[in-house]
Parts: structure tokens; C-alpha cells; sequence
């Protein structure tokens, strides 16, 4: 390595300041949420009497023992149906390659840089129809469909590189189709099933657009669209909004921290795959 | 396909094999399309149908109550003749510049920085770092920014501090000020992404690359135009497809930092069909919107993506 030591010094000073951009929100919300409630406190300063109980105050009037429910009860319902449904349809294209798999990638394809607000009012419209508006499966339903361009996607890059001495082996042992997927090919797929599992977790704890026009009961909602409810009662004051935003954050950023790896791992991936 | 090999060369034999192997085939392409329709039945269900939905729509007039009347194209001639409507569409022009062409370039910058001098540790700290926006909800990114850009937030703190007090202002209430504030949001947001995604297509270029053109002496500057551009066309044509797609579509962030406003400064498609469908209850207004704002991401989505395709080979 030839690097100067001038380059190497600017270069990490660089990097630092970025770091500090980067930090320094965070820093400014929790410094201010420590101010007495209702009062406006200047962005960066120390309160003199740091108010812990405002964390407290926030857990209560944002009703987070629900709103953890809530998020986490939609969480359990569209994961482990999306997981199932995309790998198996993954399954289908990538490995079987059952005849029209071309239309069918190409169709969910098609799927995956479609913008949100661009088909949530028909989806408003059905679910009045069908009377599942304003209850939690009006997130549920609508997300596993969202999410399967991109899931059925991931997984099929996963099963078309699967050798096809392993599906043949075990035909001649006569395995049905389903043992072929079940007892063989999902064993060897926990590594991607698992990403997406975290990917679809984190997504569907920040959704915000479906829970927002979908649900009108923030305790019925993703943990963002009731954020997004409590914005709307607290904006004026200030250190509670500060303290409920980092009680709403904090569960990601947890969950970020520990499975960091994995975490980037599958969301750059994913993004390569897309 | 390993077939058990028939030997027996009697015609009726051999037709009966066959047989039997055609109802096999059969079963097991009924098999497999069993296992592809749940989640084909799903998709339909919520996003196929209610695409094909949102096109009808466009073509009605409709309060979402009353009768729908027919009224052909008239709804996208609106778009085109309201300056607010069709101004949606340039603020989310606007928003790619924030969104995706300085974290992308931002991010080629830093990472380039990071692959060249922080290797260890350090380097290591700093993606976490930059990339923990990204696992926040956006909505909670439009909270903690709508803070700091207010008038007695650390924006105007830190700008004071420097002896600029006059320039202090309420960014996001501010309509020459309020777009490159929400921007700003998007490249918090949005540069870590950016960064790790290089990062890891660095690591994938071949080191020896690298280490030549680093005992010939190559500055920073040779190395990113000559090595680091050129051969990670993919990985930046990823992030141009995400960031762009975030861009054109984006709603969290502006719904919570500003709605669109002061006056219509920062309304995007997003917002403003939002605000038709559900405030103002123009259906077909707004689906006319959203068809557009679908049509504007694939028309610029596909070219970034042929770039990639090509680049590939």
C-alpha cells in the first residue's frame, strides 16, 4: 500500500464528518427528548434536569404495549405465509421449471419497481368491499402480495443455481415432488429464506402508506403508521414526540445491531438480485 | 430426465410407455403450478388486479360513493392543465437529484475513501455507521429531520454558531428552501445504502487491480476515475434503479416532514394522490396520477437497467 499519510489523515477526517452527519440527529432527538415536556428546547443542549420520565409518558400515551402487539401480531401473520408461498413459487420457476415459468418470472418481475401509491386506492376500494377495512388483515393481505415480485424473485435466484444431480438423485429414490421440496430443497435454503424472513420483518414493521390510508386505528397498525398517528397528536410537543420516535426506533435498530451482518448481507443482495 | 429405458420394442408397449410417461409429465407440471399459485394468486389478487383497477378508474369520473361516469381521457388532460397537478410530477424530477444522483455519487466517493484508507477496523465502523438510516422506518427519519430543520433546531444552532444568523429560517416552511430540505432527508436516508452496495462490488474487482495501480503511485483521483467508475457500472446502476424508484415514488418522508407543502413546493405524486383520493375524493384524478407516476418509473427505470444488462457481458 502506497498511501500517503496526508491522504490517509484527510481521507478519515472526510469519513469522520460524514459519520458525524450521520449521528448527530440521532444524538439531537434524544438530547431534546430529556427536556421537560411541552417546552421547545434549542436542537443541542444538555437539559438541566434531565426528564427520564418523558421515555415513560411517551410509552404510555402512545399505548406501546399495543402498538408492539399490533406490529408484532401483523409481523408473525405476513412472514412466515410469505416465506412459504415465495419459496415454494420460487421452487416452481427456478427448479422445476414447470412450462410458462418464463411468462410467470417475467410477470412478477414486472412487480418489482412498481410504486406503492400508485394501485393503494383500488386496494382501499377491495377491501371495503370484502369488509376487511380498518381491521389489522387489511396491512396483512395486501403486504403478502406486495411483497411476492420481490420474494418469489429472490428465492427463484436461489433454486436456479441449485445442481440438478440433487433433484435427480433423489427422484430415482422415488421422492415425490413435495419430498423433493420439503425434505431436500428448504433444508438448503434456510440461508436465503432466513435473509428474506429478516428483509420482510424490518419492511413490514416500517410500512407506513398501507397502514396509513388502510387502517384508521393507530393500535391496529405497523409500528410506523401508529408513529405516524402519534406525529399527528404530539407535533407541538416536542420532547414527547422525540421520546415516543426513539421508542419506535428502538426495536429496529436492536434487531439491526444484533443481525447487522446478516442484515446488510440480504438487503445488498436483494438489491443486486432486483 | 431419467426415464427407465424400454427395451421391448413392441409397438403397443412402447405406446404404452409413452403413456405413461405423458401422464407423468402431465402430473408433474400440475404439481409444480400447484406450488407457483398461492403466491401467483396473491399477487394477483393484490397487485395485479387493482393495477388494472387503477387504469379503469382513470377513465371515470368518480367521488368513490356515487355513480361512475365515463369521461375518456379528460382526467390526464386535467393533469396536464392544472400547473399543480403536473408540477408533482417535476418536484419528483427534482427529488432524483437528492434522492439518488448525489447519495450515488456521494457514495462512490466514500467508498472508495473507505476501500482506500480504512481497511481495518475503522472502515468497518463507518459503513455501520452510514448505514444505520437506512433500517430506520421513514417515517421516523421525516420526525427526527422535521425537528432539526426547525427554527430552534441544530441546523440553525450550528449555522448560528458560525456567525450566520441572518441566513436562519424554518427550512421546511420555507418555498425556495423546502425541496432541497426534504432532499437532504433522502440523502441521510439514503447514502449509507449507497456506500455499503459499492463497497461490496469493490471488494468483488479483482485487489490486484488496485494494488498495481497503487505501486505505480496513483493518486485517489486515478484510481476512482480509471478502476473503480468503470468497473462497478452494476453496482451503480443498482443503486441508480433503487434510488431513482425511492425518488419517483417517495411518500413517507415528504407526508411527514412537510405534506407536500408550503403552498405545493414539495407535493410529489405520491402526496398529491394521497390528498385526491382520500381528502379530496377525485378517484379518477388521482388514478390518472397514479398511472402516470407508474408509466414515469418504468420509462426511466428500463434504460438504467439496459446500461446494467449491457454491462454485465
Amino acid at each position: 500500500m502506497r498511501v500517503s499519510r496526508s491522504e490517509l489523515w484527510t481521507g478519515r477526517a472526510f469519513l469522520l464528518a460524514l459519520m458525524a452527519f450521520t449521528i448527530l440527529p440521532f444524538i439531537s432527538i434524544f438530547v431534546t427528548a430529556l427536556h421537560p415536556s411541552g417546552t421547545v428546547p434549542s436542537g443541542f443542549e444538555w437539559p438541566a434536569h434531565p426528564q427520564w420520565g418523558n421515555f415513560i409518558e411517551a410509552f404510555q400515551v402512545a399505548e406501546m404495549p399495543k402498538l408492539i402487539m399490533s406490529s408484532t401480531f401483523i409481523v408473525l401473520a405476513v412472514v412466515p405465509v410469505a416465506l412459504i408461498i415465495s419459496t415454494m413459487a420460487g421452487f416452481a420457476i427456478g427448479l422445476l421449471r414447470i412450462p410458462g415459468s418464463a411468462v410467470l418470472l417475467f410477470l412478477f418481475v414486472f412487480g418489482l419497481t412498481l410504486p406503492f401509491p400508485g394501485i393503494i386506492i383500488p386496494i382501499y376500494f377491495l377491501e371495503r368491499a370484502i369488509g376487511i377495512y380498518n381491521s389489522r388483515f387489511a396491512i396483512v393481505l395486501p403486504l403478502i402480495g406486495l411483497y411476492m415480485p420481490f420474494a418469489v424473485f429472490w428465492m427463484r435466484a436461489h433454486f436456479v443455481n441449485m445442481p440438478a444431480e440433487i433433484s435427480e438423485a433423489a427422484r430415482v429414490d422415488g421422492a415425490t415432488t413435495w419430498d423433493l421440496f420439503w425434505r431436500i430443497h428448504v433444508q438448503l435454503a434456510r440461508a436465503p429464506i432466513a435473509s428474506l424472513g429478516i428483509l420482510m420483518s424490518v419492511w413490514t414493521w416500517n410500512q407506513f402508506l398501507i397502514a396509513l390510508v388502510l387502517v384508521e386505528d393507530p393500535t391496529n397498525r405497523t409500528m410506523a403508521g401508529a408513529l405516524g398517528a402519534f406525529q399527528g397528536h404530539y407535533a407541538t410537543d416536542i420532547p414527547l414526540l422525540c421520546a415516543g420516535t426513539i421508542l419506535i426506533l428502538l426495536p429496529t435498530l436492536i434487531i439491526f445491531v444484533l443481525f447487522q451482518r446478516q442484515f446488510i448481507t440480504a438487503l445488498l443482495q436483494g438489491a443486486v438480485k432486483g | 430426465m431419467a426415464s427407465i429405458a424400454t427395451p421391448d420394442k413392441h409397438p403397443i408397449a412402447l405406446a404404452n410407455s409413452r403413456w405413461a410417461r405423458f401422464k407423468r409429465v402431465r402430473r408433474e407440471t400440475l404439481a409444480g403450478w400447484l406450488f407457483a399459485l398461492p403466491a401467483l394468486l396473491m399477487y394477483a389478487a393484490f397487485v395485479l388486479v387493482p393495477l388494472l383497477l387503477t387504469i379503469v378508474y382513470s377513465f371515470y369520473r368518480w367521488n368513490g360513493i356515487g355513480p361512475m361516469s365515463w369521461v375518456g381521457l379528460k382526467n390526464y388532460v386535467t393533469i396536464f392543465q392544472v400547473p399543480d397537478l403536473l408540477g408533482t410530477i417535476f418536484n419528483a424530477f427534482w427529488l432524483v437529484l437528492w434522492f439518488s444522483l448525489i447519495p450515488v455519487g456521494l457514495g462512490l466517493i466514500v467508498s472508495s475513501v473507505i476501500h482506500r484508507v480504512a481497511t481495518g477496523r475503522f472502515g468497518e465502523i463507518a459503513r455501520t455507521v452510514l448505514f444505520l438510516p437506512q433500517v430506520i422506518p421513514l417515517v421516523a427519519a421525516g420526525i427526527i429531520w422535521g425537528w432539526l430543520l426547525a427554527l430552534p433546531g441544530l441546523i440553525n444552532q450550528m449555522i448560528k454558531a458560525i456567525g450566520l444568523g441572518a441566513i436562519t429560517r424554518a427550512w421546511l416552511g420555507d418555498f425556495d428552501w423546502a425541496l432541497p430540505s426534504v432532499g437532504l432527508i433522502g440523502i441521510w436516508v439514503l447514502l449509507g445504502f449507497c456506500t455499503v452496495l459499492l463497497l461490496t462490488g469493490m471488494t468483488r474487482v479483482d485487489q490486484a487491480l488496485y494494488e498495481s495501480a497503487r505501486i505505480d503511485g496513483a493518486s485517489w483521483l486515478t484510481e476512482f476515475v480509471a478502476i473503480t467508475v468503470p468497473l462497478l457500472r452494476h453496482e451503480i446502476g443498482v443503486c441508480l434503479t433503487v434510488t431513482v424508484t425511492a425518488a419517483l415514488a417517495a411518500f413517507d418522508i415528504v407526508y411527514v416532514s412537510t405534506a407536500g407543502g408550503p403552498g405545493n413546493s414539495t407535493a410529489v405524486p405520491g402526496i398529491q394522490i394521497y390528498i385526491l383520493a382520500f381528502t379530496q375524493r377525485a378517484i379518477g384524478l388521482a388514478s390518472a396520477l397514479a398511472v402516470m407516476l407508474m408509466i414515469l418509473v418504468v420509462v426511466v427505470i428500463l434504460p438504467i437497467q439496459r446500461l446494467t444488462r449491457e454491462s454485465r457481458q
